[in-house]
């Protein structure tokens, strides 16, 4: 048991805190906020030049070889800056389900690409009804000789505007509720067939609405086998809730600073009011929440490499259970003690509260989690 | 960074359970595990069974007795005897007095004193709250003024756990009440058999006798029995009251008792079927289970952070243990009583009257006392608001 660093994860983690705390503070945010889009193309760069971007890869794929501890570094930067550049969408989702679902060809040139910052993907598995059930498809894709067809809607996919490749979760038999008859498919943005419409989202990031009416998808742009993609998705999502649990403590651990300084700064009454107990008591409390959801962060990184699926399910929904509970905690209560300033848009603290309350509704929320684990988990084993 | 523990330590697990599992009469383990208390009896044996194979006081530095575990051994040790259950051990001997005596201690204590706690051929107890000093503790008011070769005790201390079998208590005195209340305490051990001693129980809400009162009528002590210097007592208690960390957020206790609630809730019934079935239920265990993963993994990194941290320093963020420990003992103990519902009901008193077994479930005896007793632990070993205080103070520096 070891909680310690190895020499190449701390340099990892001071050149990416490095990077953005000379290039990301909450001015430049906003600025790339307003950017078309909603990312910057040279922050993107940049994290190509860094490496980050091919990190999680095999190294045969073209990639790092990094595993969920680098990826939980990374993460808890980027919810520390805040950062919106789509790194969840194009390297966690998009290069999740490439790295265990494609061919040595998809492999190849689609890898390589995420790698150099050339490409972004998003990955389309919510639909108008199926809130966090990844099993629970509508899109259809019809079989046509060695191609599939598809169509359907997907709803609020994460950087599905700008995303140069959309995967497309869709259904190639049984029926709406199936695990089973489940397939993942590459569909360039362009492909005809394809509309989109984005939006802002409430944190700032952007998602869009897809539609797809009768776009035909080749060979080459199915991904693993078109009956069993679900348990790639599973797996996929699971990594997401890993780097999501640490983007939120990340973003929780600044809230936290953020609240404690303006405590002490804060005077009424003639004296700081992080002087009074009531106050106190409640930063106590935020910093309970925080360590428990830190605990399960690095837990939920720890076991992501969990060999029978049903476990690792388990586990992962475990950390996002906590990181939810700790997550509306302290962004609320980090809201609450600014008072009147963390109402404001201009002033930093909302918005890591948005962040947080988003990342709730990312691969399901606390309740979804809590009822996986009672069904599926034992965290306590019997004796 | 590996959750995983190392085969050595692996080893080691398997080692320390097999002598439990050899050395615990299994009577002794289903008692504690149905949610009897042991006895005093139960207490000594299995102490000494630990101190015989030399892991009566397997913290403690090996000059003193000590096994030389690292801090992950050390709470594997702990783990194992909380979940087997065995006995606890009598943490006011070997987590508190006795590391005061061997940091501060004469060599005439240590050598008088050590071996007596580890073999638990002395029984201590301690002597610090009164009936006007609980969170304000430095503001006690029991005196002891020096006579010619003696300390002379009054005043009256209370919470003391256990001291109806006590041997000797460690008492908190003021011997200076001109300074700043935190400079005129000293720290002094005291034969309970002294005269001028009176012990009186308390009675808890459960119906137990764990505490008691403990009155000091004149009470003459050896000069000799002063621990350290005089009026330095308050940094020896904060020492006392910051040195047990391992296994003080209970996670072993707490594991002890889900596994309780889920084979129990397999017999119970809602609505005709087994409760364990029922979704609401289900999550409710779930709940706690996932706090108290994580609050294992909290405790793991402030274990993996001592190694590194100054000695005898503990970690403020220990009391995040302490907060979180204590909140889940207690959900554990109300799941138990939802799990057994109307049938909580039945009194059954410690020491009965008659030998007519009670009604309902024998099981079902122990769990609303259990629940009731377990409200002591967010408010003994420093209050939960006491905790959060320090948070504030010592980790967020507000």
């Amino acid at each position: 048991m070891d909680f310690d660093l190895s020499e190449e994860q701390q340099l990892l983690k001071d050149s990416v805190d490095g990077f953005l705390s000379d290039t990301y503070d909450f001015e430049s945010r906003k600025k790339i906020a307003a950017l078309p889009g909603g990312w910057s193309p040279e922050v993107w760069a940049k994290f190509a030049e860094l490496g980050i971007l091919g990190l999680p890869f095999a190294e045969e794929d073209g990639g790092f070889g990094g595993g969920a501890v680098e990826t939980m570094l990374l993460a808890e930067s980027f919810g520390k800056h805040l950062v919106l550049e789509p790194y969840l969408a194009t390297v966690i989702l998009g290069g999740g389900v490439l790295k265990r679902a494609g061919s040595a060809a998809q492999k190849a040139e689609h890898i390589a690409a995420i790698a150099e910052g050339s490409r972004t993907f998003a990955l389309a598995t919510t639909e108008r009804h199926s809130r966090y059930d990844l099993f629970d498809v509508t899109t259809a894709a019809k079989k046509a000789g060695a191609s599939f067809v598809l169509d359907g809607e997907k709803a609020v996919v994460v950087h599905g505007g700008s995303a140069d490749r959309i995967i497309v979760s869709a259904r190639t038999g049984g029926s709406r509720r199936d695990r089973g008859g489940i397939g993942l498919f590459m569909v360039p943005a362009d492909a005809p067939g394809l509309s989109r419409r984005s939006s802002p989202t409430q944190d700032g990031t952007h998602a869009a609405e897809i539609t797809l009416s009768g776009v035909r998808v080749d060979a080459d742009g199915v991904l693993g086998d078109p009956e069993g993609g679900l348990p790639v998705l599973e797996a996929v999502a699971d990594e997401a809730i890993a780097a999501l649990c640490a983007e939120a403590v990340g973003a929780m651990s600044e809230l936290t600073d953020l609240t404690v300084d303006y405590l002490k700064q804060r005077k009424q009454f003639g004296v700081p009011i992080g002087g009074f107990q009531a106050l106190q008591h409640r930063a106590a409390e935020m910093f309970v929440a925080l360590e428990q959801a830190r605990s399960m962060a690095m837990f939920a990184a720890m076991t992501a490499a969990t060999e029978d699926a049903t476990e690792r399910r388990a586990l992962a929904s475990a950390a996002k259970v906590q990181i939810g509970r700790s997550a509306k905690f302290i962004g609320q209560q980090g809201i609450q003690l600014h008072g009147g300033i963390g109402m404001t848009m201009e002033y930093k603290a909302g918005h890591y509260f948005k962040r947080l309350t988003m990342i709730d509704t990312l691969f399901g929320d606390a309740d979804h989690h809590l009822a996986e684990v009672a069904c599926y988990g034992q965290l306590v084993s019997a004796a | 960074m590996e959750l995983r523990f190392t085969d050595e330590e692996i080893a080691f697990r398997k080692e320390v359970r097999a002598f439990i599992d050899a050395k615990l009469p299994k009577a002794l383990r289903e008692k504690l595990a149905a949610g009897h208390h042991p006895t005093r009896d139960d207490i000594v044996f299995w102490q000494k069974t630990l101190n015989d194979k030399g892991w009566g006081v397997a913290h403690w530095p090996v000059p003193y007795g000590g096994t030389g575990w690292d801090a992950v051994k050390q709470y594997i040790f702990l783990e194992e005897m909380m979940m087997a259950p065995s006995p606890p051990p009598l943490a006011f001997g070997t987590s508190m007095v006795g590391p005061v005596i061997y940091t501060f201690g004469s060599e005439a204590q240590k050598k008088r004193f050590l071996p007596r706690i580890a073999s638990l051929d002395d029984w201590w107890c301690q002597g610090f709250s009164e009936p006007g000093a609980g969170s304000d503790l430095a503001g006690l008011k029991t005196k002891a003024e020096k006579v010619g070769d003696h300390w002379v005790i009054n005043g009256q201390k209370t919470w003391t756990t256990l001291g109806q079998y006590a041997d000797w208590i460690f008492v908190l005195a003021r011997t200076d009440a001109s300074v700043k209340k935190q400079e005129g305490i000293s720290f002094i051990l005291v034969d309970m058999k002294t005269p001028g001693i009176t012990v009186k129980p308390i009675q808890t809400i459960d119906g137990g006798h764990e505490v008691n009162e403990v009155f000091f009528d004149d009470v003459k002590v050896p000069l000799e029995n002063l621990v350290g210097q005089e009026n330095k007592g308050w940094d020896y208690a904060k020492f006392l009251l910051g040195n047990e960390r391992t296994g003080i957020a209970r996670v072993g206790i707490s594991k002890q008792r889900i596994r309780k609630i889920k084979e129990m809730a397999a017999i119970e019934q809602r609505g005709g079927r087994p409760l364990i079935e029922d979704q609401r239920f289900r999550e409710k265990i779930a709940e706690v289970e996932i706090e108290l993963k994580a609050l294992e993994i909290t405790q793991l990194r402030v274990i993996a952070g001592e190694k590194k941290r100054e000695k005898g320093k503990p970690d403020p963020a220990s009391s995040v243990l302490k907060i979180k420990g204590s909140e889940l003992q207690q959900a554990t103990t109300e799941l138990l009583m939802e799990v057994i519902g109307p049938h909580s009901a039945p009194f059954a008193p410690e020491e009965p009257g008659s030998n007519e077994p009670p009604i309902g479930p024998e099981w079902a005896q122990t769990i609303a006392p259990t629940y009731f007793n377990v409200r002591k632990v967010s408010i003994y070993g420093g209050s939960n608001e006491i905790q959060k205080n320090i948070i504030a103070k010592a980790v967020l520096g507000l």
